[in-house]
C-alpha cells in the first residue's frame, strides 16, 4: 500500500518536475535570428538614447560625457530586494565586451544571459522584447563605440526564494507578453508606441504592479507607488496629467511643467534623454500619451 | 431653525479646519520651504510663458522676475532646511535624507542656482533671445537639485 503511495508521489514529482523544467527553460533566439542584419553606430545613438541606457548604467553621479561610461553600480531598491546595475561598458572582462551580438540580443530582447540564465526583470527586456531586431542590432554597433570600464560589477542584495534565478522562467510564463498594450491607428500613434511601450519602458514605473511584481496592464500608466517604498510616481494619463500636446513635448526638452515645476529624482535622466530625440519623436510620445485611457 | 443653522455653521466650521489643515499641514519648515519653491514656481512662469511666446516680452517684467528669482536664490534658507525633516520624517516633505548627508553636494546645487539666477537677472531686461539663452542654466539648476534631493510625490 505505502510502495504505491510513494510510487505516485515520485511519479507526480517528476510530472512536476518537468513541467517547471518545461516552463521555466531560457528562451533565446535562434542561431540564424540576426543573418543579414548589421548594425549602424549612428542610428544605434538614438535607439540607445530613447531606450535610456545610461540612465541606469552609468555610476549615479555621472553627468554630461561620463553618462557615457557604462560601469554599472546604480542601487534600484524594491521589494524584493535592492537591485544594482551591472556594467555594461565594452570591457571584454568586467562588460559585455566578450559577448556577441546574438548574446547581446538575447540579454535585450529575451532576459536571458550569455551563460543561459534569466536576468531579473528590473532590466526592462519585459518592454524592450518589443524592439525590432534591426534597432537592437543599430544599438549593438553603438555600444562598442563607447568608453570601456575595468569596474567590477556588483552582486544584486536578493534573498531567498527571489535570488533563484530559474523561477524567473515561471515569472516570464505569467507576465511576459510582446504584444503592444494600445492599438495604434496612425503613423504616428505607432512610433508613439514603439516610442513609449517598447524603447522608453514608461510602464516599467508608472504602471502599478501585482503582489507578484506583474504589471498590472488594466491600470495602465495609472501611476504607482514609488519602489522606493517612499511616494508615488504619478499616472500620465490625460485625465492624471492635465495636459495638452505642446505641454509633454516642453516637458520632454526642458523638464518644466506648465506650472513651472520641474521633474526630480530618476525622471530628470529620462528627460536628458527625451531632450535629445527629434520633435516628431517628442510629439508622437504626446500623442500616444493623449490616447491613453483614463 | 437656529439649531440647524448651528448645526450647519459647526460642520462647515470642522470642514474648513479640515481642509485648511490639509493645506498647511504638518512641519512649518516643510511649508516655508514649500513657500519658497512656489516663489519660485510663479517668478519662472512669467520668464518661461514669456521665452514660449504665451505672453508678450516685457523687459521691466523680466527683470523684476528674473532678480526675485536670484533674490530668493541668494536667501540663507538654513533656518527651514533643517534636519530631520525630510520625506516621510515630516508630513508633506519631499526633501530626501541626502541633503543632509551629502551636505557638500546639496550646496553645490544651491549654488548653482544662486549662479545661475544672477546670471540671468543680469540679461533678462535685454531682450527676448536674451532672455531665453540665459534661461539655461537657472532651469538646469532646478533639474539638478530635484533629481538628486527630491523625492517622489506623497
Amino acid at each position: 500500500m505505502w510502495g504505491k503511495v510513494f510510487r505516485w508521489c515520485v511519479f507526480l514529482g517528476l510530472i512536476a518536475l518537468g513541467v517547471f523544467w518545461f516552463v521555466t527553460r531560457p528562451s533565446t533566439l535562434p542561431e540564424t535570428a540576426l543573418a543579414g542584419l548589421n548594425g549602424t553606430a549612428t542610428q544605434g545613438e538614438i535607439i540607445f538614447t530613447a531606450a535610456g541606457c545610461a540612465s541606469c548604467h552609468s555610476p549615479a553621479d555621472a553627468t554630461g560625457a561620463d553618462k557615457l561610461v557604462l560601469a554599472g553600480g546604480q542601487r534600484f531598491p524594491s521589494e524584493f530586494g535592492t537591485f544594482i546595475a551591472p556594467n555594461i561598458s565594452p570591457d571584454a572582462q568586467h562588460g559585455i565586451g566578450g559577448w556577441t551580438q546574438l548574446q547581446f540580443t538575447n540579454a535585450v530582447i529575451k532576459g536571458v544571459s550569455p551563460n543561459g540564465q534569466h536576468y531579473f526583470p528590473a532590466f526592462p527586456y519585459t518592454s524592450y522584447n518589443k524592439m525590432s531586431l534591426q534597432d537592437a542590432a543599430d544599438l549593438w554597433a553603438y555600444m562598442q563605440t563607447l568608453p570601456a570600464n575595468a569596474t567590477p560589477s556588483q552582486p544584486h542584495e536578493v534573498a531567498f526564494p527571489f535570488n533563484i534565478r530559474r523561477n524567473l522562467g515561471g515569472w516570464k510564463f505569467l507576465f511576459l507578453n510582446d504584444e503592444w498594450i494600445l492599438d495604434a491607428s496612425t503613423p504616428q500613434l505607432e512610433r508613439g508606441r514603439y516610442l513609449v511601450e517598447a524603447l522608453g519602458h514608461c510602464a516599467e514605473c508608472h504602471t502599478p504592479r501585482n503582489t507578484l511584481g506583474g504589471l498590472d496592464t488594466t491600470r495602465w500608466m495609472q501611476g504607482a507607488p514609488d519602489p522606493s517604498g517612499k511616494g508615488r510616481v504619478p499616472g500620465i494619463t490625460p485625465a492624471n496629467l492635465g495636459w495638452v500636446e505642446a505641454d509633454i513635448t516642453e516637458y520632454l526638452t526642458s523638464g518644466f511643467t506648465p506650472e513651472f515645476d520641474t521633474a526630480g529624482g530618476h525622471m530628470v535622466n529620462v528627460i536628458e534623454n527625451t531632450a535629445l530625440l527629434r520633435d516628431q519623436d517628442r510629439e508622437a510620445i504626446a500623442a500616444y500619451l493623449l490616447n491613453l485611457p483614463n | 431653525m437656529r439649531r440647524k443653522i448651528i448645526a450647519i455653521t459647526s460642520i462647515s466650521l470642522v470642514t474648513a479646519t479640515i481642509a485648511f489643515a490639509g493645506g498647511h499641514s504638518g512641519d512649518p519648515a516643510v511649508n516655508a520651504r514649500n513657500a519658497h519653491m512656489g516663489l519660485y514656481s510663479f517668478n519662472i512662469g512669467l520668464l518661461g510663458d514669456m521665452a514660449k511666446g504665451t505672453i508678450d516680452y516685457d523687459a521691466s517684467l523680466a527683470s523684476v522676475a528674473a532678480n526675485n528669482l536670484a533674490a530668493l536664490a541668494a536667501l540663507d534658507q538654513s533656518s527651514y532646511w533643517t534636519e530631520g525633516t525630510e520625506q516621510g520624517a515630516a508630513p508633506g516633505s519631499r526633501a530626501k535624507a541626502e541633503i543632509w548627508s551629502d551636505a557638500a553636494g546639496w550646496a553645490e546645487k544651491m549654488q548653482m542656482m544662486e549662479d545661475g539666477s544672477a546670471a540671468l537677472a543680469a540679461v533678462a531686461g535685454d531682450g527676448l533671445d536674451a532672455l531665453r539663452g540665459g534661461m539655461g542654466d537657472a532651469g538646469a539648476a532646478c533639474g539638478a537639485c530635484h533629481k538628486a534631493y527630491r523625492g517622489p510625490r506623497n
